[in-house]
């Protein structure tokens, strides 16, 4: 596999929070001495069983048996050092989003946050990070971006992609206006906050398909987001899906502004094509690649996707997408390559500081 | 398609060499007193007093308003008033002979009582609408095919429907709506693959349906527009439930015809499979064949909705994905997307490929 190019950007890197104890000195003894008293366990999720091989690489496990994926020197050593990775964007998916208790849920993401700054940015200034967002109310969430707005390390901000209810409705509005005021792209990740089934037709049995789900999760995300009009209110939103997979995105758009022209007096508000509105707002993560690795399919894929703007490139360290060296599709040329390494993120991350691109 | 104002002229499309099949007519009845001759006097009482409980809320009509009166074409009420696809003479007129339709495959959407929340209320209509298809269709028009409509949230009365039905030429498929109350690849449905595949029936999956659970994995949606996208996800749901449930591993010959679901997304879904398949074999050792080779062995797709991509070789690039034996034309009558099929199928797609979807795919599939 071919190396990947100066100044490449990863955007899509997961600490794992080795437990709750690790967040104790952020938060406020309220709920720091909750953990206790209460006995609570831990906030890793089923979205990613943390013993499962999809959740850590067998080779990112430490062979003496203690955690994966904590601390920035396992970071360096198996990402940024070896593949030449100029930024990389942190995302921890530790379980705060799933916390009914509201105030509780907003503590413990501050705390998260805090954390992600103190152990992972403080430490390398390769790495930004996402302002995860505490979705269960509103006004949590839009205190939280003004909080951390202001450090630049901060680039987006992110939440789950199966939440309590579409993502595009209302009531999110001012959070997305807040993104907007600052500069900051949403970042949509796959998950489940786990107050709706993995799938519309109920709870799955296995863990392959509560994963799989991802899939269905992004198209409706994005469909909720088109048509209640979040694009035409705020038409300088930028919207990045991690995690999402890519092969979805073009017959999901294809059907989608099909049924736009034909019911397209019920969502009068949008009054662009969803192809356009997503071909202008939306990126996406390469991992997982959902296509056969044949160079001849990838490059219709491309086709269908119609743009090189789309894609940006990942790791989605610790996740186990790919063995060995970083991969992306077979026959991609070196100006896509570069695009997707570096250019695209450049230009969706505007907080990214040029200066560092050697 | 979305049709604005259908063709005036009637004609056949002339690619259609190997019979002009429609698999997605719906017949409906004038009113549900249709199915009283076919019900005992409780279900009856019950039907008349109660009536239909889809889990959903609404009593009449359903909880994303259609784009138009029973999501119909404006000219498909039938020159006495009667409602759409209600009457076989002007369906005739309208679609079979208008359009040089060889065999009509017959979908009955509600009021059926599939996926009713009481299952004795639902087992006992399935059985009156089965019996309403082959009085009031079949044997008043020779082209139409009656689809084995089951209690699906019932499997073994599904199953006892199924088999009672099996042998008769008049049914062609086993129906099913998409929306099930649990993922339908879950164990608690494997009566009707059984007895499906015993009886050597296709099982028709419609795109529609009630599961009571939210139609997106992030709650409920708003708008009409996300019901229609959302079926495209509901189905991949149920792909994804039948192939890691091990459905096709279990049920070697079962065909399914996955009918209104689009087909745009399904490569995508076997892609996603197949991906995710070698990272997570230690769960699923039951699974011996990758993802994609299941699908493609044992699913079908039907055209209406056809997704219309910018460029012509990308839907192109879609359907052999897919397969080319594996689509099947189908009109949606008398639905306002209904599609005219001189039209539906585009004129790039090759002649013998057409043909093969006009026809050929439904005749195999459907052994007519």
């Amino acid at each position: 596999m071919t190396a990947l190019p100066l100044g490449a950007v990863d955007v899509d890197l997961h600490p794992m929070v080795p437990g709750l104890a690790a967040l104790e000195p952020f938060l406020d003894p309220l709920w720091r001495d909750q953990i206790s008293q209460r006995g609570m366990e831990g906030f890793e999720t089923q979205s990613y069983p943390p013993n499962a091989p999809k959740t850590v690489r067998d080779d990112w496990r430490p062979a003496d048996g203690s955690k994966p994926a904590c601390t920035v020197e396992q970071l360096r050593a198996q990402v940024l050092e070896p593949w030449g990775i100029s930024r990389g964007i942190v995302t921890p998916l530790y379980g705060v989003q799933l916390v009914f208790n509201e105030d509780m849920a907003a503590g413990f993401t501050r705390a998260l946050n805090d954390w992600t700054r103190a152990k992972f940015l403080d430490e390398d200034a390769r790495l930004a990070a996402s302002i995860i967002l505490p979705m269960f109310n509103a006004e949590h969430a839009v205190a939280e971006i003004e909080r951390l707005a202001s450090d630049p390390r901060f680039v987006q901000a992110m939440v789950l992609v199966m939440g309590e209810t579409p993502l595009g409705r209302r009531h999110n509005w001012p959070i997305f206006e807040a993104l907007v005021k600052h500069d900051l792209p949403l970042a949509i990740h796959a998950g489940s906050c786990w107050r709706n089934p993995v799938t519309s037709l109920g709870w799955a049995s296995w863990y392959m398909e509560d994963y799989a789900a991802n899939q269905q999760a992004f198209q409706s995300t994005l469909a909720s987001l088109i048509t209640e009009g979040v694009f035409s209110k705020f038409p300088t939103l930028k919207v990045v899906l991690l995690e999402s997979g890519v092969s979805w995105l073009p017959a999901f758009l294809w059907r989608l502004s099909k049924t736009w022209k034909g019911v397209r007096f019920e969502v009068p508000w949008v009054d662009r094509s969803p192809i356009e509105i997503v071909r202008e707002n939306v990126r996406m993560s390469v991992q997982p690649f959902d296509a056969p690795e044949d160079a001849e399919t990838v490059d219709r894929l491309m086709n269908h996707l119609g743009s090189d703007e789309m894609l940006l490139w990942s790791s989605d360290w610790p996740h186990w997408q790919f063995d060995g060296p970083p991969r992306l599709p077979p026959g991609i040329g070196p100006d896509l390559m570069r695009k997707i390494c570096v250019e695209n993120a450049r230009a969706t991350y505007m907080r990214l500081a040029w200066e560092t691109v050697p | 398609m979305n049709v604005i104002r259908p063709e005036a002229a009637a004609g056949r499309p002339l690619a259609a060499t190997q019979g002009l099949i429609d698999v997605d007519i719906h017949p409906r009845v004038r009113s549900v007193k249709d199915f009283d001759p076919y019900l005992s006097a409780e279900m009856r009482h019950r039907l008349h007093t109660y009536g239909n409980r889809p889990r959903h809320g609404f009593v009449k009509g359903t909880p994303y308003f259609k784009s138009q009166p029973l999501a119909s074409r404006r000219d498909a009420w039938t020159p006495e008033g009667g409602t759409p696809a209600s009457d076989p003479a002007f369906t005739a007129t309208q679609h079979l002979d208008f359009h040089g339709v060889d065999i009509g495959v017959l979908n009955p959407l509600q009021p059926s009582g599939q996926g009713d929340m009481n299952n004795p209320f639902s087992v006992a209509m399935a059985h009156a609408v089965n019996e309403w298809q082959l009085d009031q269709w079949v044997a008043v028009d020779g082209r139409l095919r009656a689809s084995v409509v089951v209690p699906y949230e019932d499997a073994e009365a599904s199953a006892a429907e199924i088999r009672k039905r099996a042998g008769d030429p008049r049914f062609c498929q086993v129906l099913l709506m998409s929306r099930t109350s649990h993922p339908l690849g879950n164990p608690k449905y494997w009566p009707i693959f059984e007895a499906a595949q015993e009886a050597n029936l296709p099982i028709g999956i419609h795109a529609f349906g009630y599961s009571g659970w939210p139609m997106t994995n992030g709650g409920w949606p708003s708008f009409y527009i996300e019901e229609v996208s959302e079926h495209a996800t509901s189905c991949q749901s149920l792909v994804n439930s039948m192939v890691i449930e091990g459905v096709f591993e279990r049920f070697r010959k079962l065909r399914i015809v996955l009918i209104e679901c689009g087909f745009g997304w399904l490569p995508s879904v076997a892609w996603r499979l197949d991906k995710l398949w070698p990272t997570l074999r230690d769960e699923v050792p039951h699974l011996t064949r990758a993802p994609s080779e299941q699908i493609r062995e044992h699913i079908w797709v039907s055209t209406q909705p056809v997704e219309e991509p910018p460029r012509p070789e990308q839907l192109l690039d879609c359907m052999g994905w897919i397969g080319w034996d594996k689509i099947l034309y189908a009109s949606d009558y008398p639905h306002w997307d209904f599609d005219d099929p001189r039209h539906a199928i585009p004129s790039y797609i090759p002649e013998a490929k057409r043909a093969a979807i006009y026809g050929g795919n439904a005749r195999r599939v459907y052994g007519f």
